[in-house]
């Protein structure tokens, strides 16, 4: 009991105690990064160099961003903030995405640095092995903090990338053309997630609106694969539609999609279907009341 | 609120300017159903366009007026219907089925001289 009870109470002690120590051991660390700076960031770019990283930009361009690495790096291992980092990081890879550079290559030279930094730190306290198992307790954690925030830094910006251009194909992708007057077209490409068929649907009933259209045709022709869900929200579309007084006709059902829609028993019977596109252009007419004939026909029927 | 009713020829126009409550809504029901027979209309438009909700109430009343006007020997179509409100009222399942519908006043109106059209065609003595 009384041994539980030392414990417990000398334990925030050493924490404290560890905590000023390992300052101070940082503090030695910073002084020595920024004496030796020059040394360590020539040899650190020739490093880069001979390990093939980074070969997209110039070598000028990787010894200007290997210093303000370097010192940003020094100044997060000082302060033990890493706000300053995170918004180089991101910067950084701003600038370098666009080139090409990839994940494995970023995360290359930051721990190529770490390594580096290390067996400077072996190098100078090769005397004494107690500091230097101080020093490097001291510099790991750091040291892989900032490797990590760095890798993502990195990879969070690629992904920002990636959702961006996954927005504009989407905003892309899904066209409400006018054909003909109170006709619209809306000829859907590639896969339907719950995501875009709302966003489908929103789309065709501003169309609907604006263009006061009474039929539509819906081509899923390049459409690989429908799903239940992706099912109901098409049905849902033309129920919609149907609530702004426009028939919808959907055209282009592939043999398969037809296959699965009658397996899995999605109710299409409120859906007008026809075969192809044209075909739906046709029935479109029809029901607006259009006859569409070649002109030479049309003038002997009219003579 | 009460919605006004315009008898407009043979159609009857009720056109509705703010949000009701359930009580307008069942009101606006009665008088149509009575309106109907004593001005002998054929059709009537109930314009919803002003209303940015349209709740599972508002749906069953609206499509219960439409069943009771067919009844009465008319034919009811809604009209102006948002496209948010399409979509929200589809995404909650209610889709007034077998309610015409049309996308506004004009359109409905066009609707409504065609369903009368036919019907006196099919009601031609031989």
């Amino acid at each position: 009991m009384k041994a539980v009870m030392r414990e417990e109470f000398s334990r925030p002690l050493k924490a404290e105690q560890s905590r000023e120590s390992t300052d101070a051991l940082l503090r030695e660390l910073v002084a020595h990064l920024r004496q030796n700076r020059t040394q360590l960031r020539g040899e650190w770019a020739r490093r880069i160099r001979d390990a093939q990283l980074l070969t997209a930009m110039s070598e000028e361009e990787v010894f200007a961003e290997v210093t303000s690495v370097y010192d940003n790096y020094v100044e997060a291992l000082e302060t033990g903030t890493f706000e300053a980092l995170q918004a180089y990081a991101r910067n950084l890879s701003e600038r370098i995405i666009p080139r090409g550079v990839e994940t494995r290559e970023v995360l290359g030279i930051v721990l190529l640095l770490r390594d580096l930094l290390a067996r400077s730190l072996f190098a100078k306290y090769q005397e004494d092995f107690d500091k230097l198992n101080q020093i490097l307790d001291a510099y790991e954690p750091a040291a892989n903090r900032i490797a990590n925030t760095v890798a993502v830094g990195f990879v969070k910006e690629r992904e920002r990338i990636i959702r961006e251009q996954q927005e504009a194909i989407r905003e892309l992708s899904t066209p409400v053309l006018q054909v003909r007057e109170r006709l619209l077209i809306l000829p859907i490409i590639g896969a339907i997630d719950p995501q875009r068929a709302r966003q489908l649907t929103e789309q065709l009933l501003r169309g609907i609106r604006t263009n006061r259209a009474r039929v539509v045709v819906i081509d899923i022709t390049g459409v690989a694969a429908l799903d239940s869900s992706v099912a109901n929200h098409l049905v849902q579309t033309v129920e919609a539609s149907r609530l702004l007084g426009a028939t919808v006709i959907v055209t282009g059902l592939s043999p398969e999609i037809a296959q699965t829609l009658v397996t899995i028993g999605v109710d299409l019977g409120k859906m007008n279907t026809v075969g192809d596109l044209q075909g739906g252009i046709e029935e479109a007419e029809r029901l607006l009341g259009y006859t569409v004939a070649p002109a030479r026909e049309a003038a002997i029927q009219q003579s | 609120m009460e919605v006004p009713i315009l008898k407009q020829h043979h159609y009857l126009i009720a056109t509705v300017q703010a949000a009701l409550t359930d009580a307008d809504l069942l009101h606006l029901r009665d008088a149509l159903v009575q309106r109907v027979g004593k001005f002998r209309s054929r059709g009537v438009i109930v314009d919803v366009t002003a209303l940015d909700v349209l709740d599972s109430f508002a749906s069953r009343t609206l499509r219960d007026i439409a069943h009771m006007i067919r009844l009465r020997g008319a034919d009811t179509v809604i009209v102006g219907i948002q496209p948010e409100v399409a979509f929200a009222m589809i995404q909650l399942g209610l889709n007034l089925e077998g309610v015409a519908t049309a996308l506004d006043l004009e359109e409905g109106l066009a609707f409504l001289d065609k369903q009368t059209e036919s019907r006196a065609v099919q009601g031609r003595p031989a």
